[in-house]
């Protein structure tokens, strides 16, 4: 379809060059990104193509393997009619001895302005956001924060329940390991609720507890308070050593199924983030059952992120010659 | 017939009990007694020192040159030029080479290249095991003829509690410690920062304050069975000194070390993920923080250590889970020392100087750290009231791995006298007046 005009989305007080987490966001920040990320939805309806970023180039970094949310980013860029270039780590420049910020510079110089970036190392985002003179948006850093899936999180649930204001989201599994947890965390109290985390003492990081969350150990314990279940995924992959002795066992201490739900509130959302490991974290009949919103919350991705990168392009110098 | 005063500066020898104005002469490379030769006697040089401490050398008890193997990071010579500039007129170098020194020639080689740089005083300190690998002792006997003066693996724990007993029980025969990186190997792996709210904040795996205790406790314990001396290196942790003071207490060869860093800085440092600031063991809470200098206040740590780590730039500028531990630290140990434990009243000169002369001479049975008449004279002059700018690209190190660039301070090293030859001088400082024309 063609490009339909620039509509006017406002972009309210957005002055950050990059997106490097929640953390440092304020309640007004992530509103304005939330309410940003609607207006597109509601522009999306005719699903003609935006103009908004004509003139852009995005660049996908994803120095960390990723399917959903690469193509979540490069679709968000594209309805929005910006240039995108992909990079993969594997067969490039640094498996010949190249520094990632070498890399990263290398593309930029190309006539990059924005660039999505992922990796497995906490921070490396930021660390690049030092180097580099286009906008960098987090996609995920290690264990820290993946603040556009923490975002569409919050956005779907925001989408359902009005405010989140009062509201308990109980966020249940590998908290250590997770980054869309540390987002989700500092997002969601920002914007008035209450946040348990749940899951075996192994899975949950020290000290926690000075973030204002409530640690529950038992899930049992905590379904009838729960408005929302987030079923973080067990990263595996993340993981040295034994965690807990069994996925069996994993599975019946907190695996989201049928009887768990029936314990649960009439109206509970379910959520993951994915790629759920189905009778693991879940079981199919709630995956695929009325409570769960994971598709909604893979099709909310694509407006929060066309909002993110709009907001960011907003505020980066626009280079019209290649430097 | 050589001979150099230095008049009138504050002279500071704890293990004379001497604080007192007055000057201090010396002739021939040794330090002596004015009141032999007249105050009349005209020396050939003369520093005058009005305003400042004058001491002896500093002693570093452990830093890393990494030469043989690593010289991008350092060289003996770069090294040991940073540590003149730093005041320091002796220091133990630990065995993190490759190869590792764990034979007499490599020990020999390190004396050599000290020799050969004729910049501060480097001794060897050989390794612990073969290899550093845990398994077999080193020919310790061998690197002592060598000029090994005492014994490490570097900042590889010796784990195995077998292997660190018998090394205790054999380097008791030279009454040589044993300096070790107190940690249980399987409790930080992977890790990249203290264990804590911060690690948790951040999302970098933590390093548990009871990974050092553990072992701190354990090598309290072999070293009261067997007889031993054991050292703990840049000890980080509060319980790690309340169980070092209760065991100086029972009379057990233990001591330990801190490193300024852990001095001055709590785990919050790092998130901005500046890897300037990975350092290991890692920079821990403020409650941490206080008991280290409790523990320097009452006696139970007895030395402070830059723990000089240089590492490339290259090797420093990767992400902060791939770059390697440690900073830089010999040229900016006294000012920051100054900032941590002098400025707030934490302990006197007199204090400060005696851990960086007289507590590490006595832990590496150096005959050194000292200047009473007749020892030899190295001698290292203070301003202790100018303020100035650490600026990392002023450094003589070969790296630049310091996380204090542009900060201001107070302290300043102005001359280092080794062997009676002052080997370093301030930029700014006033030039050696000569009486030799």
């Amino acid at each position: 379809m063609a490009a339909s005009p620039t509509s006017s989305v406002p972009i309210g007080n957005w002055k950050r060059r990059h997106l490097l987490g929640l953390e440092k966001l304020d309640r007004e920040e992530i509103e304005l990104i939330l309410d940003h990320a609607a207006e597109f939805k509601t522009l999306q309806a005719t699903r003609s193509k935006l103009s908004h970023l004509n003139g852009i180039v995005v660049a996908n970094l994803f120095f960390e393997p990723s399917t959903r949310t690469k193509t979540s980013f490069s679709l968000a860029a594209k309805r929005l009619s910006a240039d995108t270039v992909d990079f993969t780590a594997s067969g490039s420049s640094l498996s010949k001895g190249e520094t990632f910020i070498d890399t990263a510079l290398t593309i930029e110089s190309m006539g990059v302005d924005l660039m999505v970036v992922r990796h497995s190392s906490p921070g490396a985002p930021e660390l690049l956001s030092r180097h580099l003179k286009s906008g960098v948006l987090n996609a995920g850093d290690g264990t820290h924060e993946h603040p556009t899936q923490g975002l569409l999180d919050i956005f779907t649930m925001r989408e359902k329940l009005g405010s989140l204001e009062g509201k308990t989201v109980t966020l249940v599994g590998d908290i250590k390991h997770s980054r869309v947890a540390r987002s989700n965390i500092w997002g969601l109290q920002k914007l008035g609720a209450k946040v348990i985390v749940c899951g075996p003492p192994t899975l949950i990081p020290v000290e926690i507890e000075q973030l204002g969350v409530t640690v529950a150990h038992r899930f049992d314990d905590v379904l009838a308070e729960s408005d929302v279940i987030n079923l973080l995924r067990v990263q595996f992959e993340r993981q040295r050593g034994a965690f807990f002795p069994s996925i069996a066992e994993y599975a019946h201490l907190f695996g989201m199924n049928k009887k768990r739900l029936q314990k649960s509130k009439e109206d509970v959302l379910i959520l993951a983030p994915g790629p759920i490991n189905r009778g693991v974290e879940i079981t199919p009949d709630v995956a695929d059952g009325k409570h769960s919103q994971i598709l909604h919350q893979v099709t909310n991705g694509l407006f929060v992120r066309m909002a993110c990168l709009h907001l960011l392009a907003q505020t980066q110098e626009r280079k019209s010659v290649i430097q | 017939m050589s001979s150099l005063r230095i008049k009138n500066g504050r002279v500071i020898d704890p293990s004379n009990h001497l604080d007192a104005q007055q000057d201090l002469l010396i002739i021939d490379g040794l330090v002596v007694d004015e009141k032999e030769f007249g105050a009349d006697f005209a020396a050939d040089r003369e520093i005058d020192a009005t305003g400042m401490i004058v001491c002896p050398g500093l002693i570093d008890c452990h830093v890393s040159f990494r030469e043989p193997g690593f010289e991008e990071d350092e060289t003996i010579e770069t090294g040991a030029t940073a540590a003149l500039a730093g005041g320091f007129t002796t220091v133990a170098d630990l065995p993190d080479t490759f190869p590792v020194v764990d034979s007499r020639a490599s020990a020999e080689f390190v004396v050599r290249q000290s020799d050969r740089a004729a910049q501060c005083r480097v001794v060897p300190i050989g390794a612990v095991t073969k290899n550093h690998a845990g398994e077999e002792l080193a020919e310790i006997g061998q690197l002592i003829d060598g000029g090994a003066i005492a014994f490490s693996d570097g900042k590889r724990p010796i784990s195995n509690p077998e292997i660190m007993r018998r090394a205790l029980q054999y380097t008791s025969m030279w009454n040589r410690a044993i300096l070790n990186h107190a940690q249980v190997p399987e409790l930080v792996q992977g890790g990249q920062m203290h264990e804590g709210f911060q690690s948790t904040v951040l999302g970098l795996r933590g390093m548990p304050a009871a990974a050092e205790e553990i072992m701190v406790r354990r090598d309290i314990a072999l070293a009261e069975t067997s007889n031993g001396r054991v050292h703990i290196m840049s000890i980080s942790s509060k319980r790690s000194v309340e169980e070092i003071r209760q065991a100086i207490s029972r009379g057990i060869q233990v001591s330990a070390d801190v490193s300024p860093h852990h001095l001055l800085l709590t785990d919050e440092c790092l998130v901005d993920y500046d890897t300037n600031y990975k350092v290991d063991p890692p920079i821990r809470t403020e409650e941490h923080r206080q008991a280290l200098i409790e523990g320097l206040a009452d006696g139970t740590i007895s030395c402070i250590s830059s723990d000089h780590q240089p590492l490339s730039e290259e090797k420093k500028s990767l992400e902060i889970d791939q770059a390697p531990f440690g900073i830089a630290g010999l040229e900016t140990l006294l000012p920051l020392c100054v900032k941590t434990l002098i400025e707030p009243g934490h302990l006197t000169w007199s204090q400060l100087i005696c851990k960086l002369t007289h507590g590490p001479a006595t832990l590496l049975g150096l005959d050194a750290g000292t200047i009473r008449p007749g020892s030899v004279a190295d001698v290292t002059i203070i301003a202790p009231d100018e303020t100035w700018s650490i600026r990392t690209d002023q450094f003589q190190s070969k790296s630049r791995n310091n996380p204090f660039d542009d900060m201001v301070v107070t302290g300043r090293v102005k001359y280092t006298i080794v062997d009676g030859e002052v080997r370093f001088q301030c930029r700014d400082a006033e030039l050696i007046r000569s009486n030799k024309i």
